[in-house]
């Protein structure tokens, strides 16, 4: 067995191209035990959870869709789920928000704790919350009215009526999910003329319009074009200053592109997470390696 | 127990790549032997040829340059696919610079070969066969993954950089008896400092190799790790 430090080796700070941390080679029974949730964010210095999951076991009638997950998403930066359909990456971004409650006959243990408080506490206000923890969906659904009271509706319907603010909330929010300078002279035209791209911004303006926290991403982009692909995953950059960015994708070049953190999740536990850089280029489990290198049957 | 890609035309290009890589390694493990074959048996006619053949390791070169080029770009692949295509990529640059050590190798077993033999070659043979063993013990545990025989090339380099400077030290012995000899002398310094280079290539690729198996680099340490 090799004697730890004596010839700097194992204390040796040299970890290759991406820092890795974990010393692979050091003999087994050196090695740190980690469990591959708790890895998430307290790993690494200067972030803080704004969402701890712990524990959670997710049901659909009988189906046991996911199993024993905790995972911790850090504030103000950008987490990707991947995993193969059914692997139940988007159950839990659906959990994150209780989106699963109006899904009948659902169940959930476990608790998912927002700025350390229970979500699924009985006490919790569930429309406060999806303000605060704001969805983006795969296909664009812009309500059939103007791109302005598009904007605006969240700020509507809490009564807010007075228009310079709405005025305000409208250009700050459309310049946030950098559509302004493509919509500004058109505001009271109807939403559903923008391109597909646009009305996906324009559905991100609309969250934002409300000042959430976190924005779920549910697949934002697997129905675009690459251009527009582009458009809203330089906004992922630009948002996660702000925002807490939580991305459900099947393309894991979009992952590796967009999140600073990478969970990877196979029917339905999760397997692996870790800093983005990492485990695009040395995982640590042999799944997760199997499905970033396309060797998934 | 490798499990096979869904993709099976990506599956069929990382195995040409493999194949290449190995036919490259070859290539330039036998252009080192006849190398110093040519200075052994003062045989310059062989060292044109093999001269003439660094062509083909240059042509294979930038072959599987472009074909790792190509995999990068068309398949974007990640993990253990993209240690192996970068340490592939890496690996022919070695190669490559082996090959040109043989061409060295050559032109002075030609100059030598136009005056009378200094001494009779013992270690320079010796440090050419561990230097083609360790590449082609690199490329071995390239193929096979086998970080524990990398290692052992890692390690064989020491015996080498010392029959390098015991060379040295006798061709200066030779040059301050005589100075008639410095000219061949120096000559045959230039050879062993070439094997000693080869096997420094060998090195890197080994380390390469670790690299690629464990995701972990061992280059520019100061002592080898004992095991991997």
């Amino acid at each position: 067995m090799v004697a730890i430090g004596t010839n700097g080796w194992n204390t040796e700070p040299l970890g290759g191209m991406m820092n890795l941390q974990d010393n692979i080679i050091v003999p087994e029974t050196q090695t740190p035990s980690r469990q591959a949730g708790q890895t998430a964010a307290a790993q690494t210095q200067n972030e803080r959870s704004i969402i701890e999951v712990d524990n959670v076991d997710f049901y659909y009638g009988s189906t046991h869709a996911l199993k024993s997950i905790t995972v911790e998403i850090p504030e103000k930066k950008a987490t990707a789920f991947i995993g193969p359909s059914g692997c139940g990456k988007t159950t839990l971004l659906r959990c994150l928000n209780r989106m699963n409650d109006l899904v009948l006959n659902t169940r959930l243990t476990g608790s998912i704790k927002l700025d350390s408080k229970n979500i699924y506490d009985p006490s919790t206000d569930v429309i406060n919350l999806r303000r605060r923890v704001g969805m983006i969906f795969q296909k664009w659904n812009p309500f059939p009215k103007s791109i302005y009271e598009n904007v605006v509706y969240g700020l509507r319907i809490v009564g807010i009526n007075n228009r310079s603010l709405l005025d305000e909330v409208a250009e700050k929010s459309l310049r946030r999910a950098a559509l302004w300078e493509e919509v500004k002279d058109n505001l009271n035209k109807s939403a559903t003329d923008l391109s597909g791209g646009q009305q996906q911004r324009l559905c991100i303006a609309r969250a934002l319009a409300v000042e959430p926290e976190v924005l779920l991403m549910d697949e934002p982009c697997s129905a675009l074009d690459p251009i527009s692909t582009a458009k809203i995953e330089e906004l992922i950059h630009e948002l996660k200053d702000t925002f807490t960015i939580v991305i459900v994708t099947h393309n894991m070049q979009q992952a590796a592109r967009c999140a600073d953190r990478t969970a990877f999740f196979y029917l339905g536990e999760l397997i692996e997470v870790g800093e983005t850089g990492k485990l695009f280029t040395a995982p640590e489990k042999r799944q997760t390696e199997d499905y970033i290198t396309g060797r998934f049957g | 127990m490798e499990s096979q890609h869904t993709d099976k035309r990506y599956e069929e290009q990382l195995k040409k790549l493999r194949e290449e890589i190995l036919y490259m390694g070859g290539l330039v493990e036998d252009q080192i032997q006849k190398a110093v074959k040519t200075l052994v048996d003062r045989d310059s006619e062989l060292a044109q040829i093999i001269i003439e053949r660094d062509h083909e390791v240059n042509r294979l070169d930038v072959e599987i340059d472009d074909l790792c080029i190509k995999l990068l770009a068309l398949h974007q692949p990640a993990g253990r696919d993209l240690r192996f295509i970068t340490t592939g990529l890496k690996i022919t640059t070695d190669l490559e610079r082996i090959g040109d050590m043989a061409v060295n190798i050559c032109e002075r077993a030609l100059e030598l070969n136009q005056e009378p033999q200094l001494k009779p070659y013992i270690d320079i043979p010796r440090m050419a066969r561990i230097s083609q063993r360790m590449i082609r013990e690199s490329l071995d545990a390239f193929v096979r993954e086998d970080t524990e025989l990398a290692l052992k090339v890692c390690k064989d380099d020491d015996e080498v950089d010392q029959l390098n400077a015991q060379i040295f030290r006798e061709t200066l012995t030779f040059m301050l008896e005589n100075t008639q000899t410095i000219s061949r002398a120096t000559k045959i310094a230039s050879v062993s400092k070439y094997l000693e280079r080869i096997a420094d290539h060998a090195t890197n690729i080994a380390e390469m190799v670790i690299f690629m198996v464990k995701g972990k680099s061992i280059r520019h340490m100061k002592d080898l790790p004992p095991s991997v």
